[in-house]
């Protein structure tokens, strides 16, 4: 806090006051000639110096409390009741210039995409120094703070920086770069509303970190809104759980997530996979039912359809907020059971592990892809490689999980595979141990029939002008060869495998929730009865309660029909769920392949070490983190040696990672890694916990 | 939109329109005033343009030698021309020519343009460049100038102009249904539709057309309104429909040179006429199109 | 950069090249001949086969065509058949006269359109806001001919204020001839506000609803530093093209109105080439009209691309 800050609360009473307090607050959009009603009745507080976390799914209005706060809510939007207070002041009530003053020196906001946030046509030093501008200083002197401020969020060159346009900077230099804009001011309150959800795991880390440091040096109040629960867990004193714009529990984040006392959260953390869970060890719950409608008007509590503890009191009128400890709120009638919450879907189904008998269904070796000049505007004819010499296969009946950071190849071998791209010459490309055509145009039906895929965005990926009928008919008909009686028939039968319902089949996409659009996707690819289904980030696009219902469907379907998954996705928890084997590419290449228990307990390859300790958990910090540092490398321009060597922290002295690349070979049955340390060295390394 | 958040999509069931009190898109456009007029104007130019004969105050062709240049008057509500017909007659039969020239060079153009954009669109490659090149080469040129390339070559007639409007619109539309049609091909489900080995042929026509038939539709009105625009012009010039027809453009170009005499009468209604025309059209097609977009 | 401009460059090239056959063989599949034409139906054929033969039109096309490209390149664009003379002389000056029209209705309706198109986008929704999205469209689907008529009816017939020629006679002063341009100039006017102001609106909505905008407004910046600094800037980016490439659309209205007003400009030419079959000096026309085409959106896509950095400096670089 400076003194300045200080000095502009009314009653001067330092910790006393709370930095944002607020009231009540209903917010409505008008939609269509109707008032909607985005949040009800919500009242917080953050302290001075204190982090707050504000959680919830996609619908909840989390980002609504931020335009709010902030009076930068869209126009047919405005807040109908409630009270606000920053630092004593009431944005809600502000003249306009008082609102500016208010935004320039007391409250601060750092969104989701930093792309976005900057301006494109500004050289982003300048962006920086306005902020000093709008404080009164020349502008020579801001440029001069500005670059200042650059080098506080660990801009190594700030003054290249400085000179930059936003396009010219990767996604986590721009989030420095905003998160220098919006601590320049030295506010009070700073509002952070999914500032890494577009950003890689690593650099995530990274931002966190980041965040955290400055967090204390600035001496500043933090909101922070994200729909990851691990995130706000590792980010946040306290923590406000967000439900269809109520806010249904509050309390100190670590015992909100240890020992949650609404129902919703109950259900919500129970949807994640954690603690090293897996299929064979059951089922995940899930939250039954669906978001109310926007606008909806429940007379009782908000939650009350989707909750297996809901009586008839809870049906009739929204229960009061019930204190049930010193700090700790609910807004649940059967607050005290809550934890008791029944199962919505039983554990029990035991799921297989990795198949006994081992046959090898696809074969890659040798894969590369490389894409050709693709002489976008100004830029010389270069070749990106998405993949270099890669060697995987797929057996009967597993899962492989396919990990790595965006740009790392995991679509592109998908869709190399699918015959949808075609690979670079002299790869071998094998199904069953017949070589399959680069072009899916060319594949025979049987093959055609054996590979299909679940993309991550259903909105993408179904016609949104075929009805559900048509979608899933159209592989029994095309590649099952079904028809009349039969189609049907198989068509009944895949539908109630995927838990949709008949009255689901005439509708449109459009018309159906995110994870029923996804179930769909499902049956299509399930359809033409196939040995391999890739699953490309299937539940990326979804939120946590509809994922787990997701993950509980592709395991039991796989446990039914007996096909092999090549699983992609960049969440961990997710593929550790799933896997049996784990796939590890950076940069195109495979740093590592193993028994998935064998890559995440290690001694693992360093890259995987890093992207392990990068990721947050909801049950405390681990201690063996180690960091990267620096950007991921283009990939028309791979580093010489070890393509990890730029941002391993275990790099060898010998300088041997520099210059010679590390074969991938075999350390322990079915595991093999691409890294020169050998393996029991990695494990004295791993264990210690300390970077070299 | 209640969340701005842009990262996990919704676990939520659609609200349908109707519980929640919302309006249909159909009533959105009802209600605004814009549409309304640009309906009702239209509608009387379509009921003219079928039964202007039985509408017509008077026989459009009938000349009145000794009633030449009449102000508008009781008898003659907008007068009479140069020969003595009456004005009125011949602006309410003139509305035939130009909408039936202009709806079919219209409707030729989407289903050609149509047609090509797909192709342009999905298949890509040389027949994209070359068809790009060439629509790039139409388009350095004003339509008008093409079609006196075309006319001259060929002679004045309706169906030149069809053919000729036609032609070139069918270049503008294909480029709109082909930008169209390249964002559609990001989309998975056409990498979907090849993995059921689905032919090219027919996921261009059961796959992608009908998601591009939206902005087909918004196309064909606003190419329908310079369709008006363009026929009415090459009638002034004297390329369209030949005298003594009563055509709108070809009255005025016929009539102009009295204005310094100070008979305004014959060349305003005419003027008047194609205006609200076109403009009826374009309210018409703009509140479509943000009906669409909200 | 250099690369990209000289790449479209190549492109224009290319697109003149087919302009130049198209516009050729267009001419050229006219039933009857030129010499026919010019010297009428009841001329003795062999009068016309000499004329045709003069004209050198009883060649085989692609050596007419060589003769004419290769004469084009070295300046020389034909002669015309209705003139019996060069048609250079005739496509300049009558350039120079459309130019001058057209620079007269820039100056009016840039400006005007961009502040019509940005307080449109300023006031989203509102009255304002509808007014001038609807007048802006009306305007500008109105053809010229008509707007044209109605003006003259106002100004030159009813209130006497404005002449109905727009030629000014030899040796007018600038004022004169200005008087002279600017009834004609106001259907081209009313076109182009339409177009203009509609791209200005929405460059201007879109940049005000990014989230660089609220970046800078959430700064605490006065809102019209956010304006002038942030919205405009990429606001009125796409606007510069749209602005070059309705030069096309311009020579078009030019045909219009300079026939309209009786105006030798290189619209007027065109058409009285095409009355008269004279297909040299329309082609030379029709050619000289790409011309100007490619070089306005040449001009646009390098102005574009020095003002946007994402096109100035590739990516990454």
């Amino acid at each position: 806090m400076t003194a300045t800050d200080a000095s502009a609360t009314p009653a001067g009473r330092g910790g006393a006051e709370p930095t944002l307090s607020v009231g009540h607050m209903d917010v409505v959009y008008k939609v269509r000639g109707r008032d909607r009603l985005a949040l009800r009745d919500v009242s917080f507080e953050v302290g001075r110096r204190e982090s707050y976390g504000l959680v919830g799914e996609s619908g909840s209005g989390k980002s609504t409390v931020a335009l709010a706060l902030t009076r930068y809510l869209p126009r047919n939007g405005r807040v109908s009741a409630g009270t606000v207070s920053i630092n004593g002041a009431d944005p809600l009530a502000m003249s306009g210039t008082d609102l500016r003053h208010l935004r320039a020196r007391t409250v601060s906001m750092v969104y989701q995409e930093p792309g976005k946030a900057l301006n494109p046509s500004i050289r982003v030093g300048r962006q920086v120094a306005e902020v000093y501008e709008v404080a009164g200083l020349h502008r020579a002197e801001a440029a001069e703070r500005a670059e200042a401020m650059l080098r506080k969020v660990q801009i190594a060159d700030p003054g290249r920086v400085m000179g930059r346009y936003a396009h010219q900077l990767s996604g986590g230099m721009a989030q420095r770069v905003v998160i220098a804009m919006a601590l320049a001011a030295e506010p009070a309150l700073l509002i952070l509303d999914e500032p890494t959800t577009a950003l890689d795991a690593t650099v995530e880390a990274e931002v966190l970190d980041l965040v955290s440091a400055l967090r204390a040096e600035f001496d500043t109040s933090v909101l922070f809104i994200s729909h990851n629960l691990a995130v706000i867990a590792k980010m946040c004193d306290r923590v406000g759980v967000l439900y269809a714009g109520e806010l249904v529990e509050e309390g100190p984040a670590r015992e909100v997530f240890e020992d949650p006392r609404h129902p919703y959260t109950v259900g919500l953390l129970r949807c994640i996979p954690r603690r090293g869970q897996r299929k064979d060890h059951g089922r995940l719950d899930t939250i039954p039912g669906f978001l109310p409608p926007a606008g909806h008007t429940l007379s009782g509590c908000v939650f009350a359809p989707r909750c297996l503890l809901a009586e008839d009191r809870c049906r009739e009128a929204p229960p009061p907020s019930y204190q049930i400890a010193a700090a700790r709120t609910s807004r649940c009638y059967r607050h005290d059971v809550a934890p008791s919450l029944p199962r919505a879907t039983p554990e029990d189904k035991p799921l297989p592990g990795p198949p006994a008998s081992a046959e090898t269904l696809v074969q890659l070796a040798g894969l590369s892809k490389t894409f050709g000049a693709r002489g976008s505007r100004g830029s010389r004819g270069e070749q990106v490689h998405a993949l270099t010499g890669v060697d995987l296969e797929l057996e009967r009946g597993e899962t492989l999980g396919l990990v790595g950071e965006s740009g790392s190849g995991k679509t592109t071998l998908a869709w190399v595979l699918l015959g949808l791209l075609p690979p670079d010459p002299g790869a071998t490309v094998e199904l069953a141990g017949q070589p399959l055509a680069a072009d899916v145009r060319r594949r025979p039906r049987s093959q055609l029939r054996a590979l299909q895929i679940v993309f991550q965005n259903p909105d993408s990926a179904l016609n949104r002008r075929h009805t559900v009928r048509r979608l899933i008919s159209r592989p029994l008909a095309r590649l099952a060869g079904l028809s009349g009686e039969r189609l049907r028939a198989r068509l009944a039968e895949l539908i109630t495998s995927v838990r949709l319902e008949d009255r689901h089949l005439a509708m449109r996409p459009n018309q159906l929730s995110g994870g029923l659009k996804q179930r769909v996707a499902i049956a299509r690819a399930f359809g033409s009865g196939p040995a391999v289904v890739v699953c490309d980030e299937p539940t990326s696009a979804l939120d946590v309660s509809v994922q787990a219902a997701i993950l509980n469907l592709l395991a039991d379907l796989q446990a039914d029909e007996q096909v092999s998954y090549l699983f992609i996705s960049h969440d961990l928890g997710v593929v550790r769920y799933l896997s049996d084997r784990i796939a590890v590419l950076y940069l195109g290449k495979v740093m590592e392949v193993g028994p998935a228990e064998r890559v995440f307990s290690g001694p693992h390859h360093p890259y995987t070490e890093a992207l392990l300790s990068a990721v947050p958990s909801l049950d405390g910090q681990r201690a063996d983190r180690i960091k990267l540092s620096g950007e991921i490398p283009s990939a028309t321009n791979l580093p010489t040696g070890c393509v990890f060597h730029t941002r391993c922290p275990r790099r060898l002295p010998s300088g041997i990672c520099e210059s010679e690349e590390p074969p991938l070979r075999e350390v322990e049955p079915g595991h093999r890694m691409s890294c020169h340390i050998p393996l029991d060295e990695l494990q004295n390394l791993q264990r210690a916990g300390q970077p070299t | 939109m209640t969340d701005i958040v842009v990262a996990p999509a919704a676990g939520v069931a659609v609200a349908r329109p109707d519980q929640t009190g919302e309006l249909t898109p159909w009533r959105l456009l009802l209600r605004r005033p814009t549409f309304l007029a640009g309906a009702v104007i239209l509608l009387f130019w379509l009921a003219c343009a079928i039964f202007g004969s039985l509408i017509a105050p008077h026989n459009p062709l009938a000349q009145q030698l000794l009633l030449t240049n009449q102000a508008p008057s009781g008898a003659h509500w907008f007068g009479t021309d140069q020969l003595g017909r009456d004005v009125l007659s011949r602006v309410i039969v003139g509305a035939r020519s130009i909408l039936l020239i202009a709806f079919a060079a219209t409707v030729l153009s989407t289903v050609l343009g149509t047609a090509l954009g797909l192709v342009m669109g999905y298949l890509g490659g040389v027949v994209d460049i070359v068809a790009g090149r060439l629509v790039e080469a139409a388009l350095a040129l004003p339509v008008v100038i093409v079609a006196f390339l075309f006319i001259v070559a060929v002679g004045p007639s309706p169906l030149t102009i069809i053919v000729v409007i036609g032609l070139v619109f069918t270049l503008l539309i294909a480029r709109t249904v082909r930008s169209t049609v390249l964002v559609e091909s990001q989309l998975d489900y056409l990498a979907a539709a090849r993995l059921l080995g689905e032919k090219s042929v027919s996921i261009m026509f059961s796959e992608v057309l009908p998601n591009v038939v939206p902005a087909i539709l918004v196309e064909f009105t606003v190419r329908l309104g310079y369709a008006i625009f363009t026929v009415a012009t090459l009638s002034f010039l004297g390329f369209g429909v030949q005298p003594p027809t009563p055509d709108w453009g070809a009255d005025i170009a016929h009539n102009y040179v009295t204005l310094g005499a100070g008979y305004w009468w014959m060349t305003l209604f005419p003027a008047l006429a194609i205006a609200s025309l076109v403009i009826a059209i374009n309210l018409f097609t703009d509140s479509i199109e943000q009906v669409l977009a909200s | 950069m250099t690369r990209y401009l000289l790449k479209r460059l190549g492109l224009a090239v290319v697109t003149l090249w087919l302009l130049s056959v198209i516009v050729f063989f267009a001419g050229q599949v006219v039933p009857g001949d030129p010499g026919r034409a010019i010297l009428g139906n009841l001329a003795d054929p062999r009068a016309v086969r000499a004329l045709d033969h003069q004209l050198g039109v009883d060649r085989p096309l692609l050596t007419q065509y060589w003769s004419w490209i290769t004469g084009l390149l070295h300046g020389n664009m034909g002669e015309s058949y209705q003139y019996r003379s060069a048609v250079e002389p005739y496509v300049q000056a009558a350039l120079v006269n459309s130019v001058k029209l057209a620079a007269l209705a820039f100056v009016i309706v840039v400006p005007l359109g961009i502040l019509g198109g940005v307080l449109a986008a300023l006031r989203y929704g509102r009255a304002t806001d509808r007014v001038i999205s609807v007048v802006g469209l009306s305007a500008a689907t109105v053809p010229e001919f008509v707007s044209g008529i109605v003006v003259i009816i106002i100004f030159a017939v009813s209130l006497k204020w404005l002449p109905v020629s727009a030629s000014a006679g030899t040796g007018a002063s600038a004022l004169t001839q200005l008087d002279h341009l600017i009834l004609p100039a106001i259907p081209l006017v009313f076109i182009l506000f339409g177009y203009i102001a509609r791209m200005a609106r929405a460059g201007t909505i879109e940049a005000l609803d990014s989230d660089y905008t609220r970046t800078a407004t959430l700064k605490g910046l006065k809102p019209s530093v956010v304006i002038r600094r942030h919205v405009l800037r990429n606001a009125l980016l796409p606007t510069i093209t749209v602005i070059a490439t309705q030069t096309g659309y311009l020579i078009g209205g030019l045909v219009v109105v300079e026939t309209l007003f009786n105006y030798q400009g290189i619209g007027n030419l065109i058409y009285k080439a095409a009355q008269a079959k004279d297909f040299p000096m329309l082609e030379a026309g029709v050619l000289t009209i790409g011309v100007v085409y490619m070089v306005a959106t040449l001009i646009a896509d390098a102005l574009s691309t020095a003002l946007n950095p994402r096109l100035r400096l590739g990516t990454g670089g």
